[in-house]
């Protein structure tokens, strides 16, 4: 099962944390802390992996972005690299060329697709194309039910 | 008050902010705007309000105040408010809050809404943040959606029952039948999640099922093995299907989830074992391997087939595959290549020794995950007949290792050269050149170790004393090293000072030169107290074995009479009474110690556990973690003065009551047995007995037992145990003491705050006292917990503790 996932920044900025299991708002914050702290000491061409505590660190540095997988020790780690690529593809294809800029503005979209792909700390679809549709029918879904006004903002 | 910007020019002004405390402004004014926009009533901004509030907490800011918020948009029959308030219960909410009960209604009616996002969102924050009660109320519920028609919503409830199960292992049961019947389905979503909870009821815990007295379902999925089979072999043979193609690999993440599968089925099970022989040597040898893909599915073959009774073929073709993995040129298919091979190095032994060659070549990677898996690995490799070619690569690793790898690497070489060592010149040049490199980071009881083997080789005196002496001379910053070389100096002075040795070339060594390099480390601001004292004994000792400088001996000593260091003082007030009223001992007391006894039984000192030789390597965190009981002075103090006047001071004796982490040849203080002569002391921790527990406290089938433990004089340890034998469970279980006044308390965190029902786990609690002024002990513990919804408090007081005698007096 993953444990966490988390994107941060080169420069340490939290950009999406999603947690998996319950774990208090101290807690959030010290792992957050530790994790960037870890990574972001990581030589360029090293192996993706590293131990922390009882639980196995998967991370992949995508353009400026850290995106970074606790699973727990019986979890298959290339699998978990592979898991990182999908969302990161699944962003690509939501967003066309996501860059960070994307997920500053539109983070509850980004929410929102991790969540038709993820769930509970297990993969929920394997197949890219199932998880774009569901996107664009919850999309429109909301599109139906709002007013202009959410169609500036959220949307924008 | 200022409108409220809309949210991505909030996070626009936001990131605009050239200060921290410029954004904290901002970010003020815009909670301001959120709290007064949440009073009001429905404005059709409630969802972007939210958003926006999301972003801040995000950002590290409290949030708390938009909980019941959330809570109220998920009420809402807008989709688009459901939505931003189902994400805000995942964010904000937690199984610790109380707003999260009031969400198990919403989430009901959801579950059974028409439309089916609105089930999915219902079934992701479930699966996200469902509490153990929220759990036992909604499983009914997933098991029906579990039976639905739609792949979309079967997908998601296979996955909340996942969770479902975590939380609340004995409902388990309930899912087995859907599980089953899942697994039929074509939608590779539906069969993923299948798998998955099929696994995770496979993997509940043996211990919760006991308590329960339910069965492990291993028996029963392993009708699905045929089945899962099949599933496997059309993912490989059949032609490309676009939707799930990973580069070439169909669908690898429910490859990798059905092998996981196979791989618990068959752990136990000759049958099942059998039934999958073929299919993982296709998996093996047809799995393209240029990609992270195929690399990733041909590693959880390994791990299966290596872990389930599979024919000995194909466990050679599973280590080959790893063997190809280490050669890669991709250091993550090396480090879980380096992983792998250690988990079967005890079972497959030769197997992995073939492989000797790379792994050793991975010391040299600059990568530190791979070195410390390779250095892992090698140490688990050394064997009698690759001793000295391994020894010499690991110490080539040792001088450039870094630092957090160099305790575990010279604590392995010295295992390693004490089980294999070839002959005993060749161990004292291994644990010498590991002291020269890493002196820093080796163990406490090294120094008695070294010294032993040492006293044990008597035909190598010479050769050693003549090593350590040179060594001395070049550097004195390396304690160990310097305290071995002072004890051999003075031992066997006169064998350096006669000049001749075989196994090295002859110097002339003068007895000014000898005195010279002891007072060097005398007088230096790096010898530490303990080394000092070394050398003093050292000085002392030459006092017998050299003719010309004695009155410089006795000058030297009769200096550190007036030493600030009370150790050094007494040491040399002793020897000058040596010298002056006891001047006919002298001879005798100083003359050659004899072959110390090393005590090798794991429990020498009357300590509970000790790890085995073959643990060390997998326990550096359990060295950090494990908390030496305090030295024990006193009796080792009076123990020395006796020895002083009987035969000889041995140093050693200083250093291992301190040394208490993870010893792996525990020596008991040099000198044990001479102490034995003088009838029992005891110069270490006073034997520990099975600590006695009472139980303080029984209520409503919540029981706590309190067990204490003498650490030293004035110091206790006392753990509390809570179990909860009752039907139902509790949650925010803790426990406050208060203890006399001139008694300190320490209370360590609880290993859990909640009791499950009928005993299944129990709570443990270390309190720490410190009673210098030995008063009467008491202590009043209060006990406050949550069950079914309500709040119990209680106190009781216990007036003595156990295994303390009546009046608490230690």
């Amino acid at each position: 099962m993953m444990r966490f996932l988390l994107l941060f920044s080169r420069q340490g900025k939290l950009r999406l944390q999603k947690w998996f299991t319950p774990i208090t708002e101290r807690e959030k914050k010290k792992i957050i802390r530790d994790m960037t702290t870890l990574v972001l000491a990581r030589q360029p061409r090293s192996c993706n992996f590293l131990q922390w505590k009882d639980l196995k660190i998967i991370y992949k540095r995508y353009a400026s972005l850290y995106f970074c997988l606790a699973v727990e020790n019986q979890e298959n780690e290339l699998l978990a690299l592979e898991v990182i690529h999908r969302y990161v593809e699944l962003l690509d294809k939501y967003f066309g060329n996501v860059c960070e800029l994307d997920i500053i503005f539109n983070f509850e979209k980004a929410y929102f697709i991790l969540d038709e792909f993820l769930m509970g700390g297990e993969i929920q679809e394997t197949s890219k194309q199932m998880v774009n549709r569901s996107i664009e029918a919850s999309d429109m879904l909301q599109e139906d039910d709002s007013s202009e006004w959410y169609e500036v903002e959220l949307f924008g | 008050m200022s409108p409220s910007v809309p949210l991505q020019e909030m996070i626009r002004a936001i990131r605009s902010a050239r200060t921290q405390c410029e954004e904290r402004g901002v970010i003020q004014r815009e909670c301001a705007a959120i709290r007064a926009q949440f009073r009001q009533s429905d404005n059709g901004g409630r969802s972007h309000n939210l958003a926006k509030l999301l972003y801040v907490h995000m950002l590290g800011y409290p949030a708390h105040f938009g909980q019941m918020e959330c809570v109220r948009m998920i009420a809402s029959p807008r989709y688009s408010e459901k939505r931003v308030g189902y994400l805000g219960a995942m964010m904000l909410l937690d199984e610790k809050q109380d707003a999260s009960l009031l969400i198990t209604n919403s989430i009901k009616n959801d579950l059974s809404h028409s439309n089916q996002y609105v089930q999915s969102l219902a079934l992701c924050t479930l699966a996200c943040m469902g509490s153990a009660e929220m759990c036992r109320d909604l499983a009914p519920e997933i098991d029906r959606l579990l039976q639905s028609s739609n792949s979309y919503i079967k997908k998601k409830a296979a996955l909340c029952a996942v969770h479902i199960v975590r939380k609340v292992q004995d409902l388990g049961e309930l899912f087995v039948p859907a599980a089953r019947s899942l697994l039929s389905e074509k939608n590779h979503g539906v069969l993923h999640g299948a798998v998955v909870l099929i696994t995770q009821l496979c993997e509940r815990n043996p211990e919760t099922l006991k308590r329960f007295r339910k069965v492990c379902l291993v028996w029963f999925f392993l009708q699905t093995v045929p089945d899962l089979v099949q599933i496997m072999k059309g993912l490989i043979i059949s032609g490309y299907s676009p939707e799930h193609d990973v580069s070439g690999i169909s669908d690898p993440f429910l490859q990798v989830r059905i092998l996981r599968l196979l791989r618990i089925l068959g752990r136990n099970s000759e049958s099942a074992s059998d039934a999958m022989n073929d299919l993982l040597a296709q998996v093996a040898t047809n799995t393209d391997s240029t990609k992270t893909v195929g690399n990733a599915v041909l590693y959880e073959t390994v791990l299966t087939v290596l872990d389930i009774k599979s024919e000995s073929g194909l466990r050679v073709l599973a280590v080959n595959i790893l063997g190809r993995f280490l050669l890669n040129s991709d250091r993550n298919i090396r480090y879980i290549a380096m992983t792998s091979l250690q988990k079967i190095v005890g079972t497959d032994h030769n197997a992995v020794q073939r492989h000797r060659g790379t792994i050793v070549d991975c010391l040299k990677d600059q990568d530190a995950s791979v070195k410390r898996r390779a250095l892992e690995l090698s140490l688990a490799l050394v064997s009698a007949s690759n001793i000295r070619s391994m020894i010499k690569e690991l110490l080539l690793f040792l001088s450039s290792c870094p630092p957090e790898l160099k305790a575990q690497a010279t604590s392995g070489i010295f295992i390693a050269a004490e089980r294999y060592a070839p002959s005993k010149r060749w161990h004292i040049d291994t644990i010498l050149h590991v002291l020269t490199t890493a002196g820093g980071d080796v163990r406490d009881e090294t120094v008695p170790n070294l010294i032993h083997l040492i006293t044990s080789a008597s035909e190598l005196h010479c050769y050693t004393v003549h090593k350590l002496y040179r060594a001395l001379l070049t550097d004195i910053s390396q304690q160990s090293l310097v305290q071995v070389a002072c004890w051999c100096i003075g031992e066997y002075g006169d064998l350096l000072l006669k000049g001749e040795c075989q196994e090295t070339e002859p110097v002339q060594v003068s007895e000014d030169d000898v005195l010279d390099a002891l007072e060097t480390v005398l007088q230096s601001h790096m010898s530490s107290s303990a080394t000092r004292g070394f050398a003093l004994t050292a000085t002392m000792k030459l006092s017998t074995r050299i003719t010309d400088n004695v009155d410089r001996i006795r000058s030297i000593v009769s200096i550190y009479g007036s030493c600030i260091d009370v150790e050094l003082q007494q040491r040399a007030v002793e020897y000058n009474a040596l010298f002056k009223k006891y001047d006919h001992m002298r001879a005798a007391v100083l003359e050659r110690m004899p072959l110390i006894e090393k005590n090798n039984s794991g429990n020498a000192n009357g300590e509970a556990t000790r790890e085995t030789l073959t643990e060390t390597n997998s326990s550096r965190t359990a060295q950090e973690e494990r908390v030496p009981p305090p030295p024990q002075q006193q009796p080792a103090k009076q123990t020395y003065d006796l020895l002083d006047l009987l035969g000889g001071a041995s140093e050693p004796l200083q250093q291992s009551p301190a040394a208490q982490t993870l010893p792996i040849i525990t020596s008991s203080s040099a000198g044990g047995d001479l102490l034995d002569l003088l009838g029992g002391l005891e110069p270490t921790p006073g034997p520990v007995t099975p600590a006695p527990s009472a139980t303080v406290y029984e209520k409503d089938g919540v029981t706590l037992t309190l067990s204490c433990e003498q650490q030293s004089d004035s110091s206790l340890a006392v753990t509390l145990t809570a179990t909860n034998a009752s039907q139902s469970d509790i949650s925010g279980f803790t426990l406050q003491a208060a203890v006399p006044k001139s008694v300190q308390l320490n209370m360590n965190a609880p290993s859990r705050d909640s009791l499950p029902a009928q005993g299944a786990a129990q709570l443990t609690q270390l309190v720490m006292l410190n009673n210098p002024n030995k008063v009467n002990l008491k202590m009043r513990i209060r006990i406050s917990y949550t069950r079914q919804g309500s709040a119990f408090q209680d106190m009781v007081q216990v007036d003595s503790l156990p295994g303390l005698g009546a009046a608490g007096h230690t």
